[in-house]
């Protein structure tokens, strides 16, 4: 008996302790899951301001973006609880929000000012016209080019070109003596790498991914076309191994100034014009993604956003550290510590509407870019689903990459285009069939 | 009798151990000396080797960022700690199927190896619920007991080769002698297998220090390890190769120094048996 009271009484007094431990005005902490992109890194230095204005510890956990998609989606379909904000992207943020994966962003302050958020991207963020993740930064993609090169070819970069200019283009850069590339684009497999570019300029071409009753539509033309003048212009003017090459790798051939035209991130313009990282930062231009004149460009539109997980215990916690990140004191705080061209870009109109900024020689090519993608009219012939890069449905993370793998075996020449399609035509009417589309 | 090796052919084998060496030592240096490197030296095309403006900036830039000591911390006792714990139910395991073998005891054995085979993120879903289930995700005991789950069945495979070796009368003997079970394996069996004990032990460790999956699925903070560390430092939208380097070397040099002092102890012990 007295054994019983004994442990009784130690089981007691060890729940008061911890009782009044975590009654003891402890700091709070938040765990965020996030990327290694460098306005990410950025956000990470200045957390400690964060934490003397509010009191709330963070904790970051950073990952490969592959890795911690698995990581965050194992989390959130668990209902897990081991995040309290997670940094996803455009794709995931409608079809988690859907689910109730994500706490609804209807209640934030009147001085964050929701509606400075750039339409385009606060309607990429959003399921049934709710917000569920807050834009940390946003981008498109537009055509960054060597000014020097493309006066050396006696040529002149219009703002808004068509793919047969881009194509002129870098068949007179292409100098292979000079290891001069006349256009360096994605070809990596990866539904985010060379699956996202191929997708955006199909878009510009008039193809589709499904047509309104979600048929798979890689056995039309367009797709052909779209293919066919990729490969074909990357054979003629592209650097070898294109069909290896994600961003990374060209970032490197541009700074490097192996590349006349490179069409990708907009975030990729303050790399390219970093004299401390790059030789021909004193030599970029920039324009819009090309079109075929059909009414669509070949631009994406992506954001990198924080969202909360439904399973987290610190909702309240977690919406300040959002308000705080994704503000625009945040944006100044950045700007009086780094420079303008450093800030967070794509996410606020009134970033845009700064004279300070509107000097940062990419700020308006930017913005044009992010303003001239609509994701949910994408396409020329109409569509059934959300995206400009991606269509916003669960299966088409898996498709999409699979899709990519056959796009990038015919560029290294391992099979033709035409059975690249056919493939691809098959791989996404077995999985969307599988899916009960 | 032996049979002699001319000059000439020991001066190819010598010169061709060496390419093949070097070979396998490429990455690692590449890796060294690119986290002596600037970001912009890092991408140089051609590349440049030896005669750069070496910096330790990327080191301190790592340090600043991350908390390195609590991530090799925390590896050094889940790899060890799941090792122990592996070795602790693999040696009765093992000396039950070298010295007293049933009838299925070669399909048990092939069985357990069959499950090296299944892929991982086939049992992700049922263990993180379980893990959660049990209020232990994130924690250094989850990943001790999940990475011995994984590697147990090479333990035991390790330990049962090598406990073939040892011929049984000399446990036969120590039994008539009136030795316990315990005092057999721990004063006659332990003693004869250690270098395989040993090599079992080491092999093990690198296996766990080096194990990505579930130690970067199942953590967070707590008990985030060094192959977590590193993967922070890898981005989709950036060059940062002289930084993931410089963590990369940080993360490596432990199991590497501990290799280098153990090669001696990790040969003998792999190559136990292997001639008869």
């Amino acid at each position: 008996m007295s054994i019983m009271k004994t442990l009784l009484t130690t089981a007691v007094g060890l729940g008061l302790t911890a009782g009044i431990a975590a009654a003891d005005g402890h700091a709070k902490t938040i765990t965020i899951a996030t990327v290694n992109n460098g306005d990410m890194i950025r956000m990470q230095g200045y957390t400690d301001q964060f934490t003397e204005q509010t009191g709330i510890n963070v904790e970051w956990v950073t990952l490969e973006e592959n890795v911690l998609r698995q990581r965050v989606t194992t989390d959130i379909t668990t209902n897990g609880g081991s995040f309290d904000i997670m940094t996803i992207g455009m794709y995931e943020t409608p079809i988690w929000g859907a689910n109730g994966w994500l706490v609804p962003l209807d209640d934030l302050s009147d001085e964050y000012n929701v509606g400075d958020i750039l339409p385009a991207m606060a309607g990429g963020l959003s399921h049934d016209g709710t917000l569920y993740a807050a834009p940390f930064y946003g981008e498109s993609s537009m055509v960054m080019y060597r000014t020097d090169l493309m006066e050396a070819a006696g040529m002149e970069m219009p703002d808004a070109p068509t793919w047969e200019f881009i194509a002129e283009a870098a068949a007179a850069m292409t100098d292979r003596d000079q290891e001069i590339n006349g256009i360096c684009l994605r070809g990596k497999a990866g539904w985010g790498e060379g699956g996202a570019f191929i997708t955006a300029m199909s878009n510009s071409f008039g193809a589709r991914w499904f047509d309104e009753d979600w048929n798979a539509q890689f056995d039309t033309e367009a797709w052909a076309n779209t293919v066919n003048f990729f490969k074909n212009m990357m054979d003629a003017s592209g650097p070898a191994g294109y069909a290896t090459n994600g961003f990374n790798e060209n970032l490197s051939l541009f700074q490097q100034g192996k590349c006349g035209m490179w069409i990708d991130a907009t975030v990729a313009a303050s790399f390219v014009t970093n004299p401390d990282e790059s030789t021909v930062a004193d030599s970029v231009g920039f324009a819009l993604a090309p079109d075929n004149g059909l009414g669509k460009r070949s631009n994406w539109l992506w954001a990198w956003a924080l969202a909360v997980p439904a399973g987290t215990q610190q909702e309240a916690e977690a919406k300040q550290f959002i308000e705080w990140a994704t503000s625009t004191d945040y944006i100044e705080l950045v700007a009086g510590n780094e420079g303008w061209a450093n800030v967070p870009p794509g996410a606020r109109t009134s970033l845009y509407e700064n004279p300070e900024y509107q000097k940062v020689p990419f700020a308006q090519m930017t913005l044009d870019s992010i303003l001239s993608a609509d994701p949910n009219n994408s396409t020329v012939e109409p569509s059934p689903y959300v995206g400009v890069q991606f269509a916003a449905i669960p299966e088409f993370a898996g498709i999409a990459t699979e899709v990519s793998q056959e796009f990038s075996a015919a560029y290294a020449g391992q099979q033709t285009v035409e059975q690249a399609l056919a493939n691809a035509q098959e791989i996404t009417t077995e999985a969307m069939e599988a899916a009960g589309y | 009798m032996a049979r002699a090796i001319t000059t000439k052919q020991k001066v190819i084998w010598t010169a061709l151990a060496w390419a093949f060496g070097l070979l396998m030592f490429f990455p690692i240096m590449w890796t060294f000396l690119t986290s002596f490197k600037t970001e912009g030296t890092a991408i140089a095309d051609p590349p440049v080797w030896f005669f750069f403006d070496w910096t330790l900036e990327n080191y301190t830039a790592v340090q600043e960022r991350s908390n390195y000591p609590k991530a090799l911390m925390n590896s050094i006792i889940i790899a060890v700690g799941s090792t122990l714990l592996g070795i602790l139910i693999a040696v009765p395991a093992a000396w039950s199927m070298a010295f007293v073998p049933g009838k299925r005891t070669k399909d048990v054995l092939l069985w357990m190896l069959s499950t090296k085979m299944l892929p991982a993120v086939g049992v992700l879903y049922p263990l993180v619920l379980l893990a959660k289930w049990l209020g232990v995700m994130d924690s250094r005991a989850l990943l001790i007991v999940v990475l011995m789950l994984i590697n147990l069945p090479i333990i035991v495979w390790m330990l049962y080769t090598y406990f073939k070796e040892i011929p049984g009368e000399i446990l036969e003997a120590s039994r008539m002698d009136g030795a316990s079970l315990r005092s057999e394996i721990l004063y006659v069996l332990t003693p004869m297998a250690l270098p395989g004990i040993a090599s079992t032990i080491l092999l093990n460790i690198i296996l766990a220090w080096n194990e990505a999956f579930w130690t970067i699925l199942l953590t967070t903070v707590d008990a985030a390890p060094l192959t977590a560390f590193i993967a922070s430092f890898s981005a989709p939208e950036g060059l940062f190769y002289a930084k993931l380097s410089a963590a990369s070397m940080m993360a490596i040099a432990p199991i590497l120094i501990m290799g280098w002092f153990s090669q001696k102890q990790l040969v003998r012990g792999l190559t136990f048996g292997a001639v008869k």
